[in-house]
């Protein structure tokens, strides 16, 4: 097939105005083009899920918004901004573990507020608070060695967002953890997005956690020189709740959409070794 | 049951070493000119520990071991924080380091003296130099290792430079220094030693080199075990102090396998 196929424009949901722009950006590494003439817009306080086969440029896409890595061409935009260096305006949830191993939990998400320099007494109050939000409440004096994984994710989650950033971006946040602890946090998150609507990207490798907590749903194409191939909106109602949306005829009917387009590039890419 | 067992066995294999030791002194088999009886050592041992002028020198040696320790410490780190986060820098000077390093440090010994005189500092010199390189390259390896994906998230929450000194690096570059604790407090009461043993008029590398200089082996053999005791001492402490500084680390026994 040529690539004939029309420039994607993946434009938020009518409304919202643009918070996150991705204008034409190819990422390269050497001469390794992973991602190439990506567009997308992120609306204000739109949710985003991106999918796409393993390597296809996820991650390198999320570090070009948080300015950890430079595009080779193109430009990204926060906020009509544009992305020069490291960005301290938005919160970023690793795939990985990416906690201070020699603070403790309550160390550990108090750290953007202290960088802000706010008293520590409002720091102390604020923290405490979203140590509570996000179920570790007693756990401020542990050392992330004597967390578990998913008590480490949630104080990565409270360190990412405790400093109400404008753009939340997350790479696989809940892909290390069970099924049940995963619906548990992910109903979690929704309710703190609704709370206090905010732009969020957020990368998965799971079709229908793409779908449940999505506004719009991306797929990329295989790699390298993997580009947007196409973007559904998800009319779903919200407030959602995970494990009773799957049951939805609507989520059914966008699941099978958008797994007929996202199948085709799973394959390529297995093909492609 | 087997510890005690154990203990049991040490405590026997002393007692007749020593004792054939003491017993050969005696009967003349063994020269006491080179191997003073155990029970003559003994006795040295506690003349000095009870005489209150023996504290003079335990206190000047181990003032010498805890500066040069300090400083040389404090240097390190410096010099290990600032090359490992300036690679340029750190590959221009990796020669000069590493002939600096392969210096015998005996040698310098002299030097210092010549310098900086006889008393303390000559050997706080010689245990900086002995210290320095120890945590020099512990600190750098600890800043070349940080994980890159930490640093990123906390440059995403607003640190500044001096914040990912003070956060990321110096702590990254600490528990390093902590793992290597033992190996330079020792070169440290090394560094001190040595020095005082080649020209000093006080600590306890003064006092053995003194009973050499009177050819008296049982003030040499004494001052060993002296010195021995001094650094098994310091050695307790450093665990007491281990345990106390790296909280954050999962203690023996209690890390996660995975
Ligand atoms: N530092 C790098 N140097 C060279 N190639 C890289 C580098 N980082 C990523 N790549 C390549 O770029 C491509 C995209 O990587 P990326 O990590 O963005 O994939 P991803 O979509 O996040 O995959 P996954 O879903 O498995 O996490 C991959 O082919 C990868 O091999
Ligand atoms: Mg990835």
């Amino acid at each position: 097939m040529s690539i004939a196929a029309a420039k994607i424009e993946a434009v938020p949901q009518p409304g919202l105005p643009p918070m996150v722009t991705i204008d034409d950006v190819t990422m390269a590494f050497g001469s390794f083009v992973a991602v190439e003439n990506v567009n997308l817009t992120v609306g204000n306080g739109e949710f985003l899920s991106i999918v796409g086969p393993t390597g296809c440029g996820k991650s390198t896409i999320l570090n070009a918004i948080a300015g950890l890595l430079k595009p080779a061409k193109g430009q990204v935009s926060i906020d009509g901004a544009q992305v020069k260096s490291v960005q301290n305006n938005i919160g970023y949830l690793f795939q990985q573990d990416a906690l201070l191993p020699w603070k403790t939990a309550f160390q550990n998400v108090e750290l953007g507020l202290m960088f802000r320099g706010v008293p520590v007494e409002e720091r102390r109050v604020k923290v405490m608070a979203w140590l509570e939000k996000v179920g570790l409440k007693g756990f401020e004096g542990r050392f992330p060695h004597q967390l578990s994984g998913g008590q480490r994710k949630r104080v990565q989650m409270a360190q990412a967002l405790i400093t109400e950033p404008k753009v939340i971006l997350m790479d696989e946040p809940f892909s290390a953890l069970d099924i049940h602890t995963r619906h548990l946090m992910q109903n979690e998150l929704l309710r703190l997005w609704q709370e206090d609507r905010r732009a969020v990207v957020m990368i998965t490798h799971d079709l229908e956690e793409a779908i449940a907590l999505g506004d719009r749903v991306v797929v990329l194409a295989a790699g390298p020189r993997s580009r947007v191939i196409e973007s559904f909106g998800v009319d779903l109602e919200r407030p959602r709740n995970v494990s009773e949306i799957k049951l939805d005829p609507k989520f059914m009917t966008l699941y099978r959409d958008i797994w007929a387009s996202l199948r085709g590039e799973v394959e390529k890419s297995y093909a492609s070794r | 049951m087997q510890a005690v067992n154990v203990r049991l066995i040490q405590i026997t294999l002393l007692a007749v070493i020593l004792g054939g030791w003491q017993l050969g002194v005696t009967t003349g088999v063994i020269d006491r000119f080179f191997f003073p009886a155990p029970l003559d050592i003994v006795q040295q041992v506690v003349t000095w520990v009870i005489d209150p002028g023996f504290y003079k020198h335990v206190g000047i040696t181990l003032s010498e071991t805890v500066l040069g320790y300090l400083i040389g410490t404090g240097l390190g780190v410096a010099a290990g924080v600032w090359l490992g986060l300036s690679p340029f820098t750190a590959r221009i000077l990796d020669p000069f380091i590493k002939a600096i390093n392969a210096i015998p440090r005996v040698v310098l010994a002299p030097i210092f003296v010549l310098w900086l005189g006889l008393g303390l500092w000559s050997k706080v010199a010689l245990a900086v130099t002995l210290v320095f390189f120890v945590t020099f390259f512990n600190a750098m390896q600890g800043v070349r290792e940080v994980n890159p994906v930490v640093l990123s998230n906390t440059r995403i929450l607003g640190a500044r430079r001096s914040d990912l000194l003070r956060h990321v690096y110096f702590p990254a570059a600490a528990s390093w220094i902590l793992s290597s604790l033992r190996t330079s407090v020792g070169f440290a009461v090394v560094g001190a030693i040595i020095g005082e043993y080649l020209g000093a008029s006080a600590g306890l590398g003064y006092l053995i080199a003194r009973a050499e200089g009177n050819f008296d082996a049982v003030g040499v053999f004494a001052g060993i075990i002296i010195l021995a005791v001094f650094v098994l001492i310091i050695d307790l402490l450093l665990d007491v102090a281990e345990k106390r500084l790296i909280t954050w680390r999962p203690k023996a026994g209690e890390e996660r396998p995975a």
